[in-house]
C-alpha cells in the first residue's frame, strides 16, 4: 500500500508559474504559483467566481492559461488523469458498470480485459451489487459514487474533483468524505478538490489555498498538519476547530478584500 | 444505504390511496372504453342519418354497406393496401438512412452543413405535391418516383431532429471525452449517438406519418398503374366509377395502416428507451 510521505518530502508532480486566465474583460485567474506534489490533498477553497473552476480546466488540459506556464514532472498520460464533476455525468443509456468502463473503452480496451479492475472500484465505492443498475436508479449519492469510481478505476496519479459533494445531504457528505479519504490512501493518488465548504476542505486536505475573486487569484495556503487516517474522531476533536477557524478566518480576509 | 433496502415492506393502504387507485383504475378503463363508445355512436347515428333520410349508396354509403364492401373488395384492396405499405416503409427505411446519415455528416463537418442544409430546408418546405409531376416526368420507373416523393417529405424531421440531439449531448460528458482523449469516432458512437437516439425516435415517429402521406400523394400525382397500384389510386379509380363504398373501404385501410406505423413505432421507441430515458420510465403517483 503506497504510504503518503510528510509535507515537506514529497515528490513534485506539477506545477503552476505565474498563470493567468481572462475571458474576454474578466480575469477569472491572476498570477497562480502553487506546485502540486505527489501525494498531496489539496484544497481550493473561495467565494463563487474565484477561479477554482479554472484551475481545474486548467489542468486538465480543456484550456490554455492566457499567460503563465504549467509543467509537468511527467506529461500525464490519457488515464493519468480523474475526474469527477458537481453532477455524477453518468451516461444514462449505460449501466454502472459500463459507466466505469468509459476510461478504459476510450482506449480501446474490451470489457472482459478490464472486469476485475471495474468491480474493484466498484466495490472499493461499495457498489459492487449494483453493476447492472442504470444511474437513474441510484440516489444522488450513489450516483457520486460511480463517478469517483469511474475517476479512479485507471489508478491515476491525480484526481480533480470540482464541488463533488455539493448537491448532497450532510450525512451522505461526511459519509462520501470519509470513504474518499480511505480511496486516496489505497490508490496513492494526488488529489485536488474544490469546495465551498470550510469544514470539508480542513477535514479531507493537508494543503488548502485560500481563494479571493474578482481578479481571481491565492490568497492563503494552509497547512492541515494532522495526520491521517482522518476519521469521526477528528471531526469532533479540538485540532479540527481550530483548523476551521484559521481557515474560516482567511476565507473572511478572502472576502473582504473582493469586496 | 442498507437501513433502508432492508426494512420489510409494509402495506398499509388508508382510504386517500385507494380512492386514487379505483380513480386511476377507472380513467385506464375509460381511456379505452370512451372511443369505443364514441366509434359505436357515430357510426350508429351515421347508418340512422343514411335510412332515415334514405340516401343513395353513391352519394353516401352505410357502415355497413362499406363493411361489405370492405370484405367484398379485400382481395383486390389487400393488393393494393401490400404495395401501398411497401412503398411507405421503403421510403421509411430510405428517409432513415438519409435523414441520420445527413445528420452524422452535418454535425462532422461544418463546412457540409452550410453548404447543404439550406437546400434540406427547401426540399421540406415546398409542398410535394408540387414537385411530384415533374419527379415523374424525368423518373422513368413508378416505384423509384413514388420512393422519391415519399421520403422528401419524410427525411426532414429524421435530418433535424438527430442533428439536434448529436448536438445535446451533455457538456460535462464532452468535457470527460476531451479529457480521456476520445477520438471523433468514439465521441460520436459512444456519446452523441445514444443521446440522439431519443430525439432520433421522435422524428421516426412523424416520419413514419409522413412517408405514408407521402406515398399516397405521389401515387395521386402518378395516376394509372394497372397492377402495381396502390390504395390511392384505388380511391381515384373508385370515384371515377361512383364507388363511393370502395372509397370508404380504402380510406379506412389507408387510416389503419398509419395507425398501425404509429403504434408500431412508439412501442419500438419505448422498447428502446424503457431502461433510461425520462419519457419512458413509470412514475408512482
Ligand atoms: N467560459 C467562460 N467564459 C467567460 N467567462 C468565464 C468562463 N468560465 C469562467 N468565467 C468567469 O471566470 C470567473 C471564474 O469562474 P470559475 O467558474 O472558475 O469560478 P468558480 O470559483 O469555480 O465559481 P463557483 O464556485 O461558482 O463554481 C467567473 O467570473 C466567471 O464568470
Ligand atoms: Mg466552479
Amino acid at each position: 500500500m503506497p504510504k503518503t510521505l510528510p509535507l515537506d518530502q514529497r515528490p513534485p508532480l506539477m506545477r503552476l508559474d505565474g498563470v493567468d486566465k481572462t475571458f474576454g474583460t474578466v480575469t477569472a485567474l491572476q498570477g497562480m504559483s502553487v506546485q502540486v506534489n505527489q501525494g498531496d490533498f489539496i484544497s481550493l477553497l473561495g467565494p463563487s467566481g474565484c477561479g477554482k473552476s479554472t484551475v481545474l480546466r486548467l489542468i486538465s488540459g480543456l484550456m490554455r492559461p492566457t499567460s503563465g506556464r504549467l509543467t509537468w514532472v511527467d506529461p500525464p498520460k490519457r488515464n493519468d488523469l480523474g475526474v469527477v464533476f458537481q453532477e455524477p455525468t453518468l451516461m444514462p443509456w449505460a449501466t454502472v458498470a459500463q459507466n466505469v468502463w468509459l476510461p478504459f473503452r476510450l482506449q480501446g480496451k474490451t470489457y472482459v480485459e478490464v472486469r476485475d479492475d471495474i468491480l474493484e472500484a466498484l466495490r472499493l465505492v461499495g457498489l459492487d451489487k449494483f453493476q447492472t443498475s442504470y444511474p437513474r436508479e441510484l440516489s444522488g449519492g450513489m450516483k457520486m459514487r460511480v463517478s469517483i469510481a469511474r475517476a479512479m478505476v485507471t489508478r491515476p496519479k491525480l484526481i480533480l474533483m470540482d464541488e463533488p459533494f455539493a448537491a448532497l445531504d450532510e450525512i451522505t457528505r461526511f459519509k462520501l468524505n470519509n470513504d474518499l479519504l480511505a480511496l486516496k490512501e489505497k490508490i496513492g493518488c494526488t488529489v485536488i478538490f474544490v469546495t465551498h465548504s470550510v469544514f470539508e476542505s480542513v477535514f479531507l486536505s493537508d494543503r488548502i489555498l485560500v481563494m479571493a475573486a474578482r481578479p481571481g487569484r491565492v490568497i492563503e495556503e494552509l497547512q492541515v498538519d494532522a495526520p491521517y487516517p482522518r476519521d469521526d474522531v477528528f471531526r469532533t476533536s479540538s485540532e479540527y476547530a481550530g483548523f476551521t477557524r484559521k481557515a474560516s478566518d482567511a476565507l473572511h480576509t478572502a472576502m473582504e478584500e473582493a469586496a | 444505504m442498507s437501513i433502508a433496502e432492508n426494512a420489510p415492506e409494509t402495506v398499509i393502504e388508508d382510504a386517500e390511496e385507494k380512492a386514487r387507485r379505483k380513480s386511476m383504475q377507472i380513467e385506464k378503463a375509460a381511456k379505452w372504453l370512451l372511443p369505443v363508445v364514441a366509434l359505436g355512436a357515430g357510426l350508429g347515428l351515421w347508418e340512422f342519418i343514411v335510412w332515415w333520410n334514405d340516401i343513395p349508396h353513391y352519394i353516401l354509403p352505410g357502415p355497413t354497406l362499406v363493411l361489405t364492401t370492405l370484405v367484398q373488395d379485400w382481395v383486390m384492396l389487400f393488393q393494393a393496401l401490400l404495395i401501398t405499405l411497401q412503398i411507405t416503409l421503403m421510403a421509411l427505411a430510405v428517409a432513415v438512412i438519409g435523414g441520420v446519415g445527413l445528420a452524422v455528416l452535418f454535425n462532422q463537418s461544418r463546412w457540409i452543413e452550410m453548404s447543404f442544409y439550406p437546400y434540406a430546408v427547401i426540399l421540406q418546405v415546398t409542398p410535394v405535391i408540387a414537385i411530384a409531376p415533374l419527379i415523374f416526368i424525368y423518373i422513368d420507373s413508378r416505384i423509384a418516383g413514388l420512393l422519391l416523393c415519399a421520403w422528401i417529405v419524410a427525411f426532414f424531421p429524421i435530418l433535424a431532429n438527430t442533428t439536434l440531439g448529436l448536438n445535446s449531448a451533455d457538456h460535462n460528458l464532452r468535457d470527460l471525452f476531451r479529457i480521456y482523449g476520445a477520438t471523433r469516432w468514439q465521441k460520436l458512437r459512444y456519446l452523441q449517438l445514444p443521446s440522439a437516439l431519443p430525439y432520433f425516435l421522435g422524428g421516426l415517429r412523424i416520419a413514419g406519418g409522413l412517408s405514408l402521406i407521402g406515398a399516397v400523394v405521389a401515387e395521386y400525382v402518378a395516376g394509372t398503374g394497372g397492377l402495381q397500384s396502390g390504395l390511392a389510386f384505388r380511391i381515384l379509380e373508385a370515384g371515377y366509377r361512383l364507388n363511393i363504398p370502395r372509397m370508404f373501404a380504402a380510406l379506412i385501410l389507408i387510416a389503419a395502416t398509419g395507425v398501425i406505423i404509429f403504434v408500431g413505432l412508439s412501442f419500438l421507441s419505448h422498447m428502446l428507451l424503457r431502461k433510461w430515458h425520462e419519457s419512458a420510465l413509470k412514475r408512482d403517483g
